[in-house]
């Protein structure tokens, strides 16, 4: 039997399309349309091509936080990555103590972001925090309200403190998923803990890593809310990430245009980053 | 180099994983281990690597007591029945990798590695990584990988099981040559009693942790020492039916009558149980004394070009093993033919008696 050929398949798409486009593509779409104007008010707007982009590809103040930002992102990665490794190898596999482990990492987790800057600044102060009080008495001059080595220090303590257990997680997880044989067949070889690790743990680990990896990445280049709850980007514009220099020039100073154009850049910065990482860590995956 | 299990025990969590299990393996020998699942045959295995440490008992090597030797210090060899390769290493530094950890010069590595690539014939896959090949392919590595290093024993838990049909029989064929020329106590623990028979050398049956039976292959199958042995060393198990032997004839369940034959008529009077396998009962009688007994049919199973007919009178159950596809009704009324002489005969606690007659060899087809 031929079947007659009609459009009707079409109309059950339609919904996740609208979704999409309300949840995706049509506010990118009024960021891109404000990037490529120059709007006085509703009813004066003027098209300025790529003026906006030009402008904020020479703007030095985002030059700053964009490499503040890739140091960021990068001490993230090398700190919590490795770290959330260690943690889920030293973890019980099984037993009580294995449940207690997993829900102590869970718990900074459930903790809201700016919670999380509100405990770091108190706990951190040398007058009535407990860290800074300590650290200050101990004879370290501890000031992350003066001194930017500080101010940096204490923002990824928070990171490390509230994500780590997030790398932990996946990788204990992806351990877990390894079959008792290799690590069998790996002690009649004779093989070292470390070549266990490197030849057969590592292996097993990478496609948990890649999302530890990508998740990582993207949510530490995002941040804004600690360093903004901790010293609101300073002392002076030491902790001024990317965020929060758009921030500042779209609802602080309301440059619209220049906003947008930067909205874009940065959201491709974190696509080009994300592949360049996706690629280089599945490219050698055979088929 | 010989191997001596002394009345090895292994208990976990109070419960016996391994009960008092005595063997002796020689040196180039090959050796199957029979048993169901959870019958012990890993625990087993584990406790010949030095895996695991026996609660009682002894391990020797060549004599010497080796107990309490590790794994790491003892030279074995394992291949499982998942596919054990290391994941980013390609075929070639797979098979190289006990050889380097053994720091061996790389142009023995090589030497090695390219013939023992040879023999599983993965020669040409030797760039690729493991999950590149098909499931054959990678067990063909982690077979190479146990065997490069010329082990002292070499032990494969049920290694074939996740393969095809087909691949299962031709490296099941390809097994037997490999160790044919080897020094090597080969240990191969399986569930299927026609993988043990193909296999040959010596068969151990396990059952819940004990070893009922031990020797050579062929000899175990035509002598199981007791209704277990009988039952698990046959696939689908050995029909068992009690009767009662009087000086003429013998009796099952008050119902089927047939008369002694010499073999039967020395054992005596008394109460047995008589076993015969699946595979001897027919639909047509083949020698003059077979006995005929009318029944239903339960249930026709094919499996392949062979049928596994389930059939049952009022007083017991019995299954047919026969060659080709054959179509029965429920409930339909046939007769089948037990020949008489192939009865194995077991005491009332289980225990053989006689195994059934191998005067007509030549009927016999596995």
């Amino acid at each position: 039997m031929i079947k007659p050929y009609t459009n009707k398949a079409w109309y059950l798409v339609l919904p996740v399309f609208a979704l999409v486009a309300f949840s995706a593509i049509i506010p990118l779409m009024t960021v891109v349309n404000y990037s490529i104007q120059d709007i006085f008010d509703a009813n004066t707007r003027y098209f300025v091509g790529t003026e906006w982009y030009r402008e904020i590809l020479n703007d030095t103040r985002l030059h700053d936080s964009l490499v503040r930002q890739f140091i960021f992102s990068g001490s993230v990665l090398l700190i919590e990555i490795p770290l959330g490794i260690l943690v889920a190898l030293m973890m019980p596999a099984r037993g009580p103590g294995s449940v207690v482990c997993l829900l102590v990492l869970a718990l900074p987790l459930l903790v809201p972001l700016n919670v999380v800057g509100t405990i770091w600044q108190i706990f951190g102060r040398a007058d009535i925090g407990l860290f800074g009080w300590a650290l200050n008495s101990l004879g370290i001059n501890y000031n992350y309200a003066a001194n930017p080595m500080d101010a940096w220090f204490t923002v990824l303590l928070m990171d490390v403190w509230h994500w780590t257990s997030l790398v932990a997680l996946l990788c204990y997880s992806g351990l877990r998923a390894i079959p008792d044989a290799y690590y069998q067949a790996a002690r009649i070889d004779r093989a070292s803990n470390w070549a266990v690790f490197r030849f057969i743990q590592l292996p097993k680990l990478k496609n948990v890593l890649l999302i530890g990896v990508l998740l990582r990445f993207m949510d530490s280049f995002m941040i804004y809310t600690e360093p903004f709850v901790l010293t609101g980007g300073g002392p002076g514009n030491s902790t001024t990430f990317l965020s929060q220099t758009l921030t500042k020039m779209a609802v602080g100073q309301f440059d619209i245009g220049p906003a947008g154009a930067f909205s874009i850049i940065y959201f491709l910065i974190i696509l080009l980053v994300s592949w360049l990482f996706y690629t280089a860590m599945t490219h050698n995956d055979g088929k | 180099m010989s191997l001596t299990l002394e009345n090895v025990t292994r208990m976990v969590d109070g419960q016996y994983y391994i009960n008092q299990a005595s063997l002796n393996f020689e040196p180039g020998s090959f050796n199957v281990l029979l048993g169901r699942t959870l019958s012990g045959k890993t625990s087993l295995m584990r406790l010949m690597a030095g895996l695991d440490k026996p609660n009682t008992g002894r391990v020797l090597m060549n004599g010497l007591d080796v107990t309490g030797v590790s794994v790491q210090e003892r030279n074995v060899s394992m291949v499982y029945q998942q596919f054990i390769n290391y994941p980013n290493m390609t075929v070639y530094d797979n098979i190289a990798s006990p050889l380097r950890l053994a720091n061996e010069s790389e142009t023995l590595i090589n030497k090695r590695v390219m013939e023992t690539a040879e023999m599983l014939h993965i020669t040409s896959y030797l760039s690729r990584l493991p999950l590149e090949l098909s499931g054959g392919q990678q067990q063909r590595t982690a077979m190479a990988r146990a065997l490069v290093k010329d082990a002292d024993i070499i032990l494969f838990d049920e290694p074939l099981v996740n393969l095809d049909y087909k691949l299962r029989e031709e490296l099941r064929q390809e097994m037997r040559d490999l160790f044919a020329q080897r020094n090597t106590i080969a240990v191969y623990a399986t569930t299927e009693p026609n993988e043990a028979l193909a296999l040959g050398g010596t068969t151990t049956i396990l059952h819940e942790g004990r070893i009922i039976q031990s020797g050579p292959t062929a000899e175990t199958y035509h002598s199981p020492c007791n209704v277990t042995a009988a039952a698990l060393f046959n696939e689908p198990p050995i029909n068992l039916i009690t009767g009662k032997m009087s000086a003429t004839e013998v009796t099952f369940d008050d119902k089927v009558h047939f008369p002694l034959n010499a073999d039967l008529k020395a054992l005596g009077e008394g109460d047995y149980q008589f076993g015969i396998r699946p595979s001897h009962l027919s639909l047509l009688p083949k020698n003059d004394d077979d006995l005929e007994i009318s029944v239903q049919v339960e249930l026709a199973e094919i499996s392949g070009s062979e049928t596994f007919l389930h059939v049952r009178n009022e007083h017991f159950q019995l299954v047919l093993h026969l060659s080709g596809v054959h179509s029965y009704h429920v409930d339909e009324k046939i007769k089948i033919y037990v020949p008489t002489h192939k009865l194995h005969v077991f005491n009332g606690d289980g225990q053989l008696i006689q195994a059934s007659s191998r005067r007509i060899e030549d009927h016999y087809h596995g």
